[in-house]
């Protein structure tokens, strides 16, 4: 694999750290299984698409993608909270809903952004060789801010809450906490991280798509497990560490096994090895687990 | 003080499994008194305590503590008046979190939750000596996950959680029923230096006839979702088991089919 292609790894798996922090956040913190990720990525690429497109500020456009995912998650949340539909369901319809909204936001299946002004544009400036460096540390820069924020978040007070609001929801209430406010909050924010993913998205990809969010659930999801797997933890600060390198080395395993030609794989094979991937991971807690009680019952 | 009037609840109305669980309930319990209820399976104390809580919205009857309304306030806004330990040594802790943090997330129950540091020096600090009351060996282990403890010691943590904010009353919902009996021993001889310590105004489920009338001020009974005995004072502390039930048996002029409350 050449450095650029390394490189390019680098860059999707840092975007998807993002996704993978959001989900996160909903599936892990929140306990709520929530599949508005497929709608939200495509949300804030489509919004930010626009609105470059349309020649606002790439880091206004970041904005308000990240607001839109806000609302959207804002929405799945409320379907739950406030009319009883099931966690999965509500996630499912506003997901499908999202697919028409995006349409409608662009005005057509997709939103070419060449020669339009990212929020990358102004370090990479007319050498467009340094491109494949420059958005990687950028990436990287907002990544780390990204994870020090949650770290600080629910370290905080309410971050605290809305930690109990998904890991006992009863004693939550018991506690003085609102927990339907934490469920509404943390969905915010969860798809909030997921559209400003999809808004970069399209910085880096030259442009939008309304299909570009199917897998991103399974994609977050997989990142979630990989860090889990490799770094099992129960201290905060450290599970989104690992969320971040899991989404990290899930792109790099996936680029390796695209690049090795003597697997014959080829990119439409990505999403097969996906699924691989994700059920390796979780089975081999279980393996670890079955060897070490093996080992134990030899002694 | 607390004051129920009339309470009635009735579970899955109109349907066939329709269950009429309190049934015209009314207690008053004065500050500082801490009071002991039992009854059978099915008698409503469960659904009360959780009606006083607010994890139950009563259907109809008025629930006022210190002179405040409360009938139709959800539970997460009594917190600031009811303090609780469950029954099951699961449902009042997270597993998942640290000693620390468990305490931390009681240490603000009532108050405004902002976004600075849940955890500080000044904090840990105090729950450590909190901890070091227990005599358990708790106060050096506040980063561990609260779900390395057992079931008792995690009981007397919550208790200490449920006094580390002021109450208007303190409910305990048969919460050393999930213990062994040298562990349930110890958790009660601990609510009761805590209700003292704190001047609690508490109310203590119990299946135990025996820890009924050995704990508290005040026993109250509890049948088919109604207030069925009331004793207190010199009436009670000269009571024995055996006339507790002679009572029940007259007032309800039925006779009592559940071991657990004679064995207890």
């Amino acid at each position: 694999m050449t450095l650029i292609a390394l490189m390019g790894a680098l860059e999707i798996g840092l975007i998807f750290a993002l996704v993978a922090l959001g989900v996160l956040i909903s599936f892990r913190i929140l306990d709520f299984p929530d599949l508005t990720a497929d709608g939200s990525f495509p949300l804030g690429g489509a919004v930010a698409a626009t609105l470059i497109a349309g020649g606002h500020d790439p880091w206004l456009a970041c904005g308000v993608a990240t607001l839109a995912g806000a609302a959207a998650g804002l929405t799945t949340a409320w379907l739950n909270v406030r009319l009883s539909i099931l966690q999965l369901l509500a996630s499912i319809l506003v997901m499908i809903a999202l697919y028409s909204i995006n349409l409608r936001i662009m005005g057509a299946p997709n939103m070419p952004l060449i020669g339009s002004p990212t929020v990358f544009s102004p370090l990479i400036g007319d050498n467009f060789d340094i491109a494949w460096q420059v958005q990687p540390a950028m990436l990287a820069a907002v990544i780390v801010i990204a994870k020090l924020a949650l770290d600080v978040f629910f370290a905080s007070q309410t971050g605290l809450a809305m930690r109990a609001t998904g890991a006992n929801a009863r004693m939550a209430r018991a506690q003085g906490i609102a927990t339907e406010r934490m469920v509404l909050a943390g969905m915010a924010l969860s798809n909030a991280l997921i559209a400003l993913a999809g808004a970069l998205y399209v910085q880096t990809q030259g442009g939008a798509d309304v299909s570009m969010g199917v897998g991103t659930i399974v994609v977050g999801l997989a990142a979630v497990i990989i860090g889990e797997t490799l770094l099992p933890s129960r201290t905060l600060w450290v599970i989104t560490l690992a969320t971040v390198l899991g989404a990290l080395l899930y792109r790099l395993l996936i680029a390796l096994a695209l690049n090795a030609d003597f697997i014959g794989l080829q990119a439409q094979d990505l999403n097969l090895i996906t699924a691989l991937l994700v059920g390796f991971a979780l089975v081999l807690p279980k393996l670890k687990a079955k060897m070490a009680r093996k080992a134990g019952g030899t002694r | 003080m607390l004051r129920a009037d009339n309470l009635f609840k009735t579970f899955n109305p109109g349907t066939p499994i329709e269950n009429p669980v309190l049934r015209g309930l009314s207690l008053q319990i004065d500050s500082g008194q801490f009071v002991t209820v039992i009854g059978s399976n099915g008698a409503g104390k469960s659904t009360f305590l959780n009606a006083l809580a607010g994890d139950v919205i009563v259907d109809s009857g008025s629930l006022a503590i210190d002179g405040q309304d409360v009938t139709r306030t959800p539970g997460w806004q009594r917190a600031g008046l009811v303090a609780r330990v469950f029954q099951d040594p699961m449902a009042g802790t997270c597993e998942n979190l640290s000693i620390e943090e468990n305490m931390a997330l009681a240490y603000y129950r009532g108050k405004k939750r902002g976004f600075g540091a849940s955890l500080n020096r000044q904090l840990r600090e105090l729950f450590r000596d909190k901890l070091a009351t227990l005599q358990l060996g708790l106060e050096n282990r506040l980063p561990d996950r609260m779900g390395l403890l057992s079931g008792g010691q995690r009981q007397a943590v919550s208790l200490l959680m449920a006094s580390l904010q002021p109450s208007r009353i303190l409910l305990l919902d048969e919460h050393t029923a999930a213990l062994d009996p040298k562990t349930a021993a110890f958790v009660l001889e601990l609510t009761d230096r805590i209700v003292q310590e704190n001047k609690l105004t508490a109310l203590m489920v119990t299946h135990s006839m025996r820890q009924a009338l050995d704990h508290g001020h005040r026993t109250v009974m509890l049948h088919q979702g109604r207030v069925v005995l009331d004793v207190a004072g010199d009436e009670r502390s000269r009571m024995q088991v055996t006339d507790l039930l002679a009572m029940f048996e007259k007032t309800r002029g039925e006779a009592i089919d559940d071991d657990a409350l004679l064995l207890g």
